[in-house]
């Protein structure tokens, strides 16, 4: 069935229309907030800049607001309107995006209690490297969701969930050179700790993207992905 | 009342307990707590979600092959192939004048009563074509009973209407009369209601007691099939759930064909859902998947309120 980013626009109720229309833009809101609170987080952290860290860590009580907000919609329209098939399944969709935006949200204000604390230790440790690139990645991976997911893209969402891989890939590489510094000097430990912690909240972040990705999915061809191989989500996209 | 009956409780035949007066059963819990429910978890709701549905696994009431359906000269159903599966609910939706109502009367050949109409194709009922010549129309209406948009009881007493089918059949065992009567208003969830006052006039009823009333009498000559055309449609809210309810309740004995403009009526009642537009049969499947992930773009235009 075709199915494009106006599908949502043309009920005989006008309301219902701006309602569902209003609840995507506020997600869109939330997203792009959250996007800016991790990057916020991830350049505090690389440049040393302890008061961006302060501002990103601030942003984390706007998207709980917003979170709550979406929220109360979603279960209004559902009480108001009974939604069914593909109206049903954008307030399924948009309100666990919210819930999973939410949590990206804590991961980046952790992101930034580690960079306030390595900026209270001084001089920059080793793995920012690593930062540097998974963190890159990660980035990527959350500007394309949201854009999936304004445009219904799926395979833009497949896109993500692809990259996911890679992230979890160069994790790996990452934990096994940040060890290979730990055990040559034990004096790093508690600074690669921290790096290990950022690195680990940025590849939730990724799973996170991810699961939003699938919740696109699940919207647009009505298919829960939430457990399936990439190759079970292409077959689902050109099904 | 809520009546949470599993097959493995429910005794066939005119014994049928009713849930309201049974103190054995989890659905009175409130009024004595069994040990069904457990930790404040009414453990037998579980048994009450029934595992995924598939039409082809199913035992088929009717068989519908090529029905087209003529007004005169205008042609109401095109080509319509369906199985009605057996002890199930099978809802018909669409827009005013799709012809699911036509197709509803078609099962028990209302439409004979249409001097203009003209029908093609085979329905069968257990392998026998209903529309065949010489079958009898009032012992096929026995066996697919109807219940419509107004409750029609007859100008009599509350016992006299449900016991009205026995009695054209001959049966005047007043025994038999009066365990067929009792278990149909159980059945219909109304002898509670109404035992106190068997004799008195059925019209002194509020519109659901009615409705529920039309339901037993019915029911009373166990048909096989029972066709609902709007059967809630002019009741309020609270009428309405225990139509559903009974609904629910009823699908264990028999096979029920509903016509409902409500589409959450729909939604919540059936086990399957055809959806007709313009005479044609578009989508017909299991409600869950054609509520939440239709196939065709004219479904999910019409259960989401869009312009079709």
């Amino acid at each position: 069935m075709v199915f494009n980013k106006d599908a949502h626009s043309d009920h005989i109720s006008k309301q219902f229309n701006e309602e569902l229309e209003a609840l995507k833009t506020y997600l869109m809101t939330m997203g792009g907030i959250a996007e800016n609170q991790l990057k916020q987080a991830l350049d505090s952290l690389l440049e040393g800049d302890e008061e961006l860290a302060q501002r990103a860590l601030k942003v984390d009580e706007q998207i709980n607001d917003w979170e709550i907000e979406i929220e109360e919609q979603c279960t209004r329209i559902i009480a108001l309107r009974q939604p069914a098939a593909s109206d049903l399944r954008m307030i399924m969709a948009i309100s666990r995006a919210v819930k999973d935006l939410e949590r990206i949200g804590d991961e980046s204000a952790g992101i930034a209690r580690h960079a306030i604390t390595l900026c209270e230790e001084g001089e920059s440790p080793r793995g920012y490297n690593e930062i540097r690139q998974i963190g890159s990645l990660i980035s990527e991976m959350v500007t394309e969701t949201l854009t999936a997911f304004a445009r219904y893209d799926v395979e833009m969402a497949y896109k993500v969930a692809k990259k996911d891989r890679d992230v979890d890939d160069a994790y790996k590489t990452a934990m096994r050179s940040l060890i290979t510094y730990m055990m040559e000097d034990p004096r790093s430990i508690s600074r690669v700790l921290n790096v290990i912690w950022v690195l680990r909240s940025l590849e939730r972040i990724g799973d996170l993207s991810r699961n939003i990705s699938q919740h696109l999915i699940y919207l647009v061809k009505g298919v829960n992905v939430s457990h399936s191989t990439l190759k079970e989500i292409k077959q689902t996209i050109k099904g | 009342m809520a009546t949470i009956l599993t097959p493995e409780t429910l005794p066939a035949g005119p014994q049928l307990p009713s849930a309201d007066g049974d103190t054995t059963n989890p659905a009175n819990a409130t009024a004595a707590p069994v040990s069904a429910k457990a930790h404040a978890i009414d453990i037998s709701a579980l048994k009450r979600v029934q595992g995924k549905l598939d039409l082809s696994k199913e035992e088929i009431a009717i068989k519908v092959r090529d029905l087209k359906l003529f007004y005169g000269d205008k042609q109401a159903l095109n080509n319509i192939s369906m199985d009605i599966p057996k002890n199930r609910v099978t809802a018909f939706i669409g827009p005013s004048g799709c012809g699911k109502s036509t197709l509803l009367r078609c099962f028990n050949r209302m439409n004979d009563l249409v001097d203009f109409c003209r029908i093609d194709g085979q329905m069968l009922l257990d392998e026998a074509d209903i529309y065949e010549r010489g079958v009898d129309v009032a012992d096929l209406r026995r066996r697919v009973g109807m219940v419509f948009q107004k409750p029609n009881p007859f100008p009599k007493s509350i016992y006299e209407n449900v016991a009205y089918g026995l009695r054209i059949q001959g049966i005047n065992k007043k025994r038999l009369l009066d365990d067929t009567v009792e278990w149909a208003l159980r059945s219909a969830a109304l002898w509670d209601e109404v035992k106190d006052r068997l004799h008195e006039s059925a019209l002194g009823m509020s519109g659901g007691q009615q409705q529920r009333l039309v339901i037993a009498r019915t029911i009373a000559v166990k048909p096989e099939v029972l066709l609902l055309d709007e059967p809630a449609s002019a009741l309020d809210p609270i009428s309405t759930l225990k139509i559903e309810e009974l609904i629910h309740e009823l699908k264990k004995e028999f096979t029920i064909v509903i016509v409902t403009h409500n589409m959450q009526q729909a939604a919540r009642v059936s086990d399957y859902t055809a959806f007709m537009y313009m005479g044609d049969l578009i989508e017909f499947g299991a409600t869950d998947d054609l509520f939440t992930t239709p196939q065709k773009k004219q479904t999910e235009d019409y259960i989401t309120g869009r312009y079709g």
